[in-house]
C-alpha cells in the first residue's frame, strides 16, 4: 500500500498509508491530518482539501479535470502545483509521494 | 469548563463531526456516539445520485473505517436514545443502558415527511434518507421503465436525473410553480427545468397526488389532483423533512421548528447542545431569525463550533450557509440564502449551462448561485463572508467578473 507524506504548513510531517483507489483526501482524513477538511465528502464542491504536490512528484499525478482546475483557480494561496486531494486517486506509482499543506483551507 | 464525558445522539454528518473534532482538538474524555442505524456512520449526499449509479460503493460512503473509532476511542453504540434525564444528566437508551454525560449533543437529524395518500404502503414507493432506502431502491431503478417523482427539490431532481440517465420515462409532480422553488431563484430554476426536459423528464407543476394505484400490492400508477393518471412501477418522494425532536421535546427543551438553540448552539439547558438538521438557530444571514438549515456544510460547521466550545474556545456560530447539488452534468453550488431576494444579476451564459445568478435583497448581495462555475462559487463565498458589499449596480456593469472583483476587494 502506497505511503504518502503530508507536511503541514508549520513543518510537521505525517507519513500515512493509503489504499489504492482511495483518494488522498480520504486517507488524510482517516489519519486525522490537521489541515485537510474535506467538507463536501469528495464531490469537488468545496475546495477544503487543497494541497501542493511536491515538485518532484508533480509528473506522477494526472492533470486536474475542468471542475477541479476551476475550483483551484479560487482556492486560497493557489500555486501551479495546487491540487484538490479528493480528486487525487491513490495508485501504486504514488508510493512515497510528498504533499505540502497550505496555511489555511479558507 | 472541565468535561470528562460527552454523549452525542445521532451519528450523521453533525454527530460524527463533533466526535472527530473533539479528538482532533485534544479532548481526552469519554466520547459516546449513538447511532440508530446499522453499520458505520456514513455520508448521505451520494445516496440519491452517485451511489445509485454505482459510482461509489458502500464502504466509500463511511466517514471513516472501523479502526478509526477504536484508535480514537470513540465509543460507537448501535442503539437508540429514548429519553433524557436532565436532572441526573443521563441519556436512556432503547437497550436499557443509561449513559452519564457532562455534555450532551443532540444531532438527531430529520426524517422524511411522509406522502400520506391512499396507497402509500404499496411496494415500489420510496423515500431516500438512509443507506437501507438506497439499497432497496438501487436494483429497482435499473429495471424501471416508468418512474414518478413527487417533489422537485434537490433529492427529487437528483433522483429524476439518475432515473432518466438509466433510461426510464420520468414524471415529476410538484405543488409549486418551478423546480427547487424553496432553494433557488426563478432564473436558475428555469435552466434546471429546461435541462431536465432535454433529458426527457416531464414536469407537472401546481399538482399534488390524490392516490397511488396498485395491483397485487405493487404500485402501477398515480393520480394527480387534476385527475391525470401517470404510470409508475417506481415512485420516489422527496417532499421535505421533519426534525426529530421527540426526546428533546419530552425532556422539556425549548422547541421552535426543531430544537431551539442560541447563537452558541446551546439549547435551553446549558448542558445540552443541538446541531445539524434538527437545530433551529439565530441565523445572521437570515436577519437573525431562528432558522433551520438542512445541509452537510451547516452540520459540519455547527459540529466544529460546538467542539471548539467544549474545548474551551466558545464563539457564536456565524458560518455562511452553502449548498450543492449534482444533477446529470449540472453542478449547482449556492453560497448564502436567497430568501426574499428582489433583484438578480446573471453572469455568464445560461445557454452554455455555465452561469451564476447573483441574488440581491434591498441592494445587498445575499446569495450567489453557480451552475458549472465553481470559481464564482468560491469567490461568492468570500464576498459574502465579509465586507465590503458588492452592489447590484457594480455587478450589472458590462464585462463584470466576480472573481476579479473579489481579488480586487480583498482586505
Amino acid at each position: 500500500m502506497p505511503t504518502i507524506t503530508l507536511i503541514e504548513h508549520n513543518g510537521t510531517q505525517h507519513s500515512i498509508v493509503g489504499e489504492v483507489g482511495q483518494s488522498v483526501m480520504q486517507a488524510a482524513m482517516n489519519a486525522m491530518i490537521p489541515g485537510i477538511q474535506g467538507d463536501c465528502g469528495g464531490a469537488c464542491s468545496c475546495a477544503t482539501c487543497h494541497a501542493y504536490v511536491d515538485e518532484a512528484w508533480v509528473k506522477s499525478v494526472p492533470p486536474a479535470e475542468e471542475c477541479e482546475s476551476d475550483m483551484l483557480e479560487f482556492a486560497s494561496a493557489r500555486q501551479d502545483n495546487s491540487r484538490l486531494t479528493c480528486q487525487l486517486v491513490i495508485h501504486d506509482d504514488m508510493d512515497g509521494i510528498v504533499l505540502h499543506l497550505p496555511e489555511s483551507q479558507y | 469548563m472541565s468535561l470528562s464525558s460527552v454523549v452525542i445522539v445521532g451519528a450523521g454528518q453533525a454527530g460524527f463531526q463533533v466526535a472527530a473534532s473533539l479528538r482532533q482538538g485534544g479532548f481526552t474524555g469519554r466520547i459516546s456516539l449513538i447511532n440508530n442505524e446499522p453499520g458505520l456512520p456514513y455520508q448521505r449526499p451520494p445516496l440519491s445520485k452517485a451511489y445509485l449509479l454505482g459510482k461509489i460503493t458502500a464502504s466509500n460512503l463511511a466517514f471513516r473505517p472501523e479502526a478509526f473509532f477504536d484508535q480514537q476511542q470513540i465509543e460507537l453504540l448501535q442503539d437508540d436514545a429514548i429519553a433524557i434525564d436532565r436532572q441526573n444528566q443521563h441519556v436512556v437508551l432503547a437497550s436499557g443502558k443509561s449513559l452519564q454525560y457532562d455534555h450532551l449533543v443532540l444531532a438527531t437529524g430529520a426524517h422524511n415527511r411522509p406522502l400520506s395518500v391512499p396507497g402509500d404502503d404499496l411496494q415500489g414507493v420510496f423515500g431516500i434518507k438512509t443507506l437501507a432506502d438506497a439499497d432497496a431502491l438501487a436494483p429497482r431503478v435499473k429495471d424501471a421503465r416508468n418512474v414518478v417523482v413527487i417533489g422537485s427539490g434537490f433529492i427529487g431532481l437528483e433522483f429524476a436525473a439518475v432515473a432518466a440517465a438509466l433510461g426510464a420515462s420520468v414524471h415529476v409532480v410538484d405543488l409549486g410553480d418551478r423546480p427547487m422553488a424553496r432553494a433557488v431563484s426563478s432564473e436558475m430554476a428555469a435552466v434546471f427545468r429546461q435541462t431536465h426536459e432535454s433529458w426527457g423528464v416531464q414536469f407537472h407543476f401546481h399538482q399534488g397526488v390524490t392516490r397511488l394505484i396498485g395491483e397485487n400490492g405493487q404500485i402501477t400508477a398515480i393520480e394527480t389532483t387534476d385527475g391525470k393518471v401517470l404510470p409508475a412501477e417506481l415512485l420516489v418522494y422527496g417532499i421535505g423533512v421533519i426534525p426529530n425532536i421527540t426526546i428533546a421535546n419530552e425532556a422539556g427543551l425549548a422547541i421552535e421548528n426543531g430544537i431551539k438553540v442560541d447563537a452558541n448552539l446551546l439549547t435551553s439547558d446549558p448542558h445540552i447542545s443541538a446541531i445539524g438538521d434538527v437545530a433551529c438557530f439565530p441565523c445572521i444571514q437570515n436577519e437573525g431569525e431562528h432558522t433551520r438549515i438542512e445541509s452537510v456544510p451547516n452540520a459540519m460547521e455547527q459540529a466544529r463550533t460546538v467542539a471548539s466550545r467544549l474545548l474551551g474556545n466558545a464563539s457564536p456560530f456565524n458560518a455562511l450557509p452553502w449548498f450543492w447539488t449534482d444533477q446529470g452534468n449540472l453542478k449547482l453550488q449556492i453560497a448564502g440564502l436567497s430568501s426574499g431576494y428582489d433583484n438578480t444579476v446573471i453572469l455568464g451564459s445560461e445557454a452554455t449551462q455555465q452561469f451564476s445568478v447573483l441574488c440581491f435583497r434591498k441592494g445587498q448581495l445575499v446569495a450567489v448561485e453557480s451552475c458549472n462555475r465553481p470559481g464564482d462559487h468560491l469567490a461568492g463565498k468570500k464576498i459574502l463572508s465579509r465586507p465590503p458589499e458588492l452592489t447590484s449596480a457594480e455587478a450589472s456593469a458590462p464585462d463584470f467578473d466576480l472573481k476579479t472583483w473579489e481579488l480586487a476587494h480583498r482586505p
